[in-house]
């Protein structure tokens, strides 16, 4: 499509800014008279603080301050929160432990925060935090994740004392037993989901400033919501009451949920920079992130599927413990919850499913919503145990999955979610069609003649995005509603100014919601810039995560851009001297229906602020409109990922031979911006498949602290990906967008694996399957097969 | 990193002075090994000589059946040197491999034999093609060179000067990267001369680079892959486990990679 509006492959605006290096990061904000903190991290995963002496580094050249746990409960600065409450299978409220942003007593895991040294530069606070001596009482940790809960373990939270979160369900027990008894077959499958690690390109950083004369803060900070950030850090951490502080999150260099959060670096740099009466900076080195910030999945589930004599799915019972690490991170406890038991359902008609989850405490970095959250650990379950049930029962996995997809709507499934509107049929169709599935076992006999075992795997995933409809999320546990806001702007000149609590950090909203307005007012998309990102800005907002943006940021604009246009058109009618009712407005221009008298935008903007033709009485100066939309249903992004992968037996060595995408992501604004999600997604999706993990020692020591260690997908490991869609429109939001950027993460990882144990021949394989277990699996194959 | 002083001499004759002089020094090649060390704090020498501006350490000549390649010559123009593709081109391709583009443009052969990290590639190719490592004072064989992980016969206030690499051999070398570092988890350097073949193997040892004499034997009979069947790889308990590799994997990996070296060094 030509043009910029809706449809249309515009190039991102923001991007010359970024790639000429003049955007403005979090570490590109000095103030004046900064210092810098640096945090004296535990060398331990669990021990008490028996005592610190900061004695000798407080004397020691440049430093400013050094504060420590001591100071916060002085302060009385408030804990980090977890703002989604999970009730427990007998009702009663899950079991947080408190989680100080300075350790007060204790410290639950390597990296845990004991102290910040405040100084002229940095290399003074690190030469002066390795002078700090504490004290510690070494404890044993607790690593393992099946082990956590064994009666008899060190107890990481008196609050919960066998480690346990909470013991969480959803679904139908009875009604699931019962479709178990008529089963003909049961698929039963053990799985895990790796602990991730995010590594967003700029790592995470904030400066604290306080204004005496105001009495007021200002936190520069990489945050994906600066608004629930100012909340949180006013109404829980106590800083200063939300007036008084200004949060702005400049320019992000990704997020991928890791940036979500409100962590304890920032909370202590804006309370420290009234201590010490200096702006406070901090920038996470690469290690510290590693170390601290909020790691991503880690789930081991046992799940089982009953099916008839034909191949219908009758039922579907899963346990799964979660890893919530060493304390409740700010949305942890509804990821492997809420964000995920729903989801269970995957795109097929279960009639009965129940979901037990187990979380719990470990001696390890907090655990949080990483790209996808809940929703690809529910589709790799799902997905995982419908390929192996096909496999069992000798059926195709494609005529298995047509079999039971859900083919009426609106389909209400037994996990909550009532599904609006898709076509998955479509979808899987489309995307054999373009895979060339047929061709598939010539390409296997070719690969075979060299040695290499070639396999093909399938995933059809469905993801809730667009989240989320406020009082639903609310009866769930959530701690906030989760609607979206938009000011529309319009300036005396006609340009438009558009503000959003929506946060890009990559996803390329100056420029999607640059197309949407343009397009809307018939104006240049050049006379129409996105705000976002500052508490003093924009006045409210819930920021950008779970592929909400779109669906639910945009609807926002949509609807400020409605009352704009309603306004617009009672000053047109003042200066076409007609009827309100007769005026049209197309193509940005205003016109009386049935004549030629017409007017543009930029000349109605004009009018509206030099208010000379109508009185005071008629109409209110000015064009300026805000609007706050809440959705009404989730929205259904889903789809079907293909993967073909080569193994080399003698090595290990997976190759990504090919790969389709076909997603229903409803109405897409930008084509081009939508690729790039899916190739960021399925690029995660495979590295967490291949190459991901995060591994700690029995000691609690991270293992895997660098990139010496953690592997992290390179173009070199990925091939040319071929993406396309299918289109339901959303019909819930006025756009009928569903949300697009989490699809290739959670998609592909069932996918990769699909394909892997079908080359191998049996489904013994781990994630990250490396070489080295792909041999070992390889191995075990060759000598089966030799047998 | 902590503060140090630092040195640029433009003269070897200098750097000697400086080695013999400077309290706790170090020698900086191309820094791509040193530098992040110092950044985290994990090294912390008083002072640093810098070699790059010694004009007489740079560059690639062929002297009669060797090429002579100067300390801190970078990976990038070993890798490029139409020179070194001519004699050798499989040891083009290694400095080719190293790293990044980042890497090869400021890592330096000197450095690199001089740190001996037993994931790198270079000590695996000077051992396999019979190298000569020339220092301020000597001239010592690769052989005696690479004494151990990350040690080497380099006395204190020894500089390499240049290596040299004799020509005349077919070679390959084939790596095995880790997934995530994408060192050599498993590094082959095969070099056949006559009836000579040698095999040194990186990435592998627990005791860093070392050559496979059980593969150079049967190599020796019969330069062909299928010489190795039934030549056991080398023992488990000599090698490296790591999360990313056990160690009977990687012995594993050892005879995979000197099969496909010994393909590549055949020109097949």
């Amino acid at each position: 499509m030509a043009g910029t509006g809706i449809g249309a492959r515009v190039e991102r605006k923001e991007d010359f800014r970024f790639i000429t290096g003049k955007g403005n990061y979090t570490d590109d904000i000095n103030r004046e008279g900064q210092t810098h903190a640096f945090f004296l991290r535990s060398p331990h995963a669990h021990a008490t603080i028996k005592s610190i002496d900061t004695s000798k580094a407080a004397a020691m050249p440049g430093v400013v301050g050094i504060l420590t746990g001591a100071d916060i409960e002085k302060d009385k600065v408030g804990g980090l929160i977890c703002g989604w409450m999970i009730h427990n299978k007998d009702g009663s409220p899950m079991r947080a432990g408190a989680h100080p942003a300075l350790a007060q007593g204790k410290v639950r895991y390597v990296g845990d925060h004991v102290a910040v040294v405040i100084a002229e530069t940095l290399a003074e606070a690190k030469d002066a935090a390795e002078a700090i001596v504490v004290d510690y009482g070494k404890l044993a940790p607790v690593v393992d994740l099946a082990t956590a809960t064994k009666k008899g373990n060190p107890v990481i939270h008196d609050a919960a004392p066998d480690n346990q979160v909470y013991d969480w369900h959803l679904g139908d027990k009875a009604a699931t037993e019962a479709a178990f008894k008529k089963a003909k077959h049961i698929t039963k499958i053990d799985l895990v989901n790796n602990r991730l690690i995010p590594n967003a390109m700029e790592p995470r950083a904030a400066v604290g400033d306080y204004n005496a004369g105001e009495e007021a803060f200002t936190l520069y900070t990489t945050s994906q919501n600066p608004h629930v950030a100012r909340l949180v850090l006013s109404a829980f951490i106590g800083i200063a009451p939300e007036h008084k502080l200004r949060v702005i999150a400049p320019d992000v260099g990704g997020g991928f949920g890791s940036k979500i959060f409100i962590y304890a670096e920032e909370t202590v740099c804006v309370w420290a920079a009234k201590k010490v009466g200096r702006p406070v900076k901090w920038v996470a080195d690469r290690t510290e992130e590693f170390l601290s910030i909020a790691h991503g999945r880690d789930h081991a589930t046992h799940a089982e599927m009953a099916m008839d004599e034909n191949g219908k799915i009758l039922g579907l019972r899963v346990k799964t413990r979660a890893n919530l690490g060493a304390y409740l991170s700010t949305f942890s406890s509804s990821v492997p919850t809420y964000l995920y038991a729903p989801l269970l359902s995957g795109q097929y008609n279960i009639p009965a499913i129940y979901a037990e989850v187990e979380a719990v405490y470990t001696n390890t970095a907090p655990v949080d919503a990483y790209r996808g959250a809940g929703r690809p650990e529910a589709t790799f379950v799902i997905e995982r145990i419908v390929e192996v049930a096909a496999r069992e029962l000798g059926m195709d996995p494609a005529a298995f999955r047509r079999k039971n997809f859900i083919k009426a709507f609106p389909h209400q499934t037994p996990v909550i979610m009532c599904y609006d509107v898709g076509d998955y049929d479509a979808s899987l169709k489309k995307a054999m069609e373009i895979h060339d599935v047929k061709g598939f076992a010539k390409r296997k006999r070719e690969s075979a003649k060299a040695g290499k075992l070639r396999g093909l795997g399938y995933s059809a995933y469905i993801e809730a995005c667009g989240i989320a409809p406020s009082a639903a999320v609310g009866s769930l546990g959530a701690g906030v509603g989760l609607w979206e806001s938009a000011e529309v702007r319009v300036n005396p000149v006609g340009t438009v100014e558009v503000l959003t609590g929506s946060h890009s950090h990559g996803q390329g909203h100056e420029t999607t919601f640059a197309q949407l307005v343009a397009g809307r007012l018939g104006i240049p998309i050049e006379n129409v810039s996105i705000v976002h990102g500052d508490t003093d800005k924009v006045q409210m907002g819930m920021g950008t995560y779970g592929s909400r943006s779109g669906a639910v940021g945009m609807s926002a604009i949509v609807k400020a851009l409605d009352k704009v246009e309603a306004k617009a058109k009672k000053v047109a009618s003042f200066v076409l001297e007609a009827s309100e009712a007769d005026i049209d407005f197309k193509d940005g221009k205003f016109s009386v229906k049935g004549t030629d008298k017409s007017v543009d935008f930029a000349s109605v903007a004009l009018q509206a602020y030099i208010a000379h033709k109508f009185t005071g009485e008629q109409l209110e100066p000015g064009l300026k409109e805000g609007a706050f939309y809440d959705p009404t249903n989730f929205t259904f992004p889903s789809g079907v990922h293909i993967a073909e992968i080569e193994i080399d037996p003698q090595t290990g060595v997976t190759t990504v031979a090919k790969w389709t995408a076909v997603d229903d992501f409803g109405v897409i604004i930008n084509p081009m911006i939508v690729e790039g999600q899916v190739h960021g997604g399925i690029a995660q999706g495979i590295g967490q498949a291949m190459l991901e993990g995060a591994f700690y020692d029995a000691g609690g020591q991270l293992l895997t602290a660098s990139y010496m260690d953690y592997a992290m997908p390179r173009a070199d490991d990925l091939p040319s990906f071929r993406v396309d869609h299918t289109t339901t429109p959303c019909p819930s939001n006025p756009l009928g967008i569903k949300g697009c950027g989490e699809a290739g993460a959670i998609a592909s990882p069932a996918a990769m694996i699909n394909a892997i144990t079908d080359a191998l021949g049996h489904e013994t394989i781990a994630m990250p399957a490396t070489p080295q277990a792909v041999w070992r699996a390889a191995q075990a194959s060759l000598a089966k097969a030799a047998e | 990193m902590y503060n140090f002083n630092y040195h640029r001499p433009s003269t070897l004759r200098q750097a000697n002075g400086l080695v013999g002089k400077v309290e706790d020094n170090k020698l900086l090649g191309g820094g791509q090994t040193l530098l992040p060390t110092m950044k985290q704090r994990l090294a912390s020498p008083a002072a640093l000589i810098d070699l790059s501006a010694i004009p007489e350490l740079s560059g690639i000549e062929q002297k009669g059946r060797n090429l002579v390649i100067g300390a801190t010559t970078t990976h990038a123009e070993v890798a490029s040197s139409d020179l070194v593709k001519a004699a050798i081109p499989g040891f083009a391709a290694l400095a080719g491999g190293i790293g990044d583009p980042h890497v090869r443009h400021k890592g330096t052969i000197g450095g690199s034999i001089a740190n001996n990290d037993p994931a790198a590639d270079y000590p695996a190719a000077c051992l396999a093609l019979g190298a000569t490592i020339v220092t301020n004072k000597r001239r010592i064989a690769a052989g005696d060179f690479f004494t151990g992980m990350f040690s080497t016969a380099l006395d204190e206030g020894e500089i390499i000067t240049k290596v040299i690499v004799p020509t005349g051999a077919k070679f390959a070398y084939t790596k095995f990267r880790n997934p995530a570092s994408r060192y050599a988890m498993v590094g082959v350097a095969v070099a056949k001369k006559g009836a000579k073949v040698a095999v040194a193997v990186t990435g592998a040892g627990s005791d860093g680079v070392f050559r496979w004499a059980d593969a150079e034997a049967a190599l020796g009979k019969r330069f062909n892959p299928k010489a190795l069947d039934g030549v056991k790889t080398p023992d488990a308990k000599d090698l490296n486990g790591d999360i990313h590799a056990s160690a009977d994997y990687r012995s594993h990996l050892i005879g995979v990679m000197t099969r496909r070296a010994v393909t590549a060094a055949s020109g097949k």
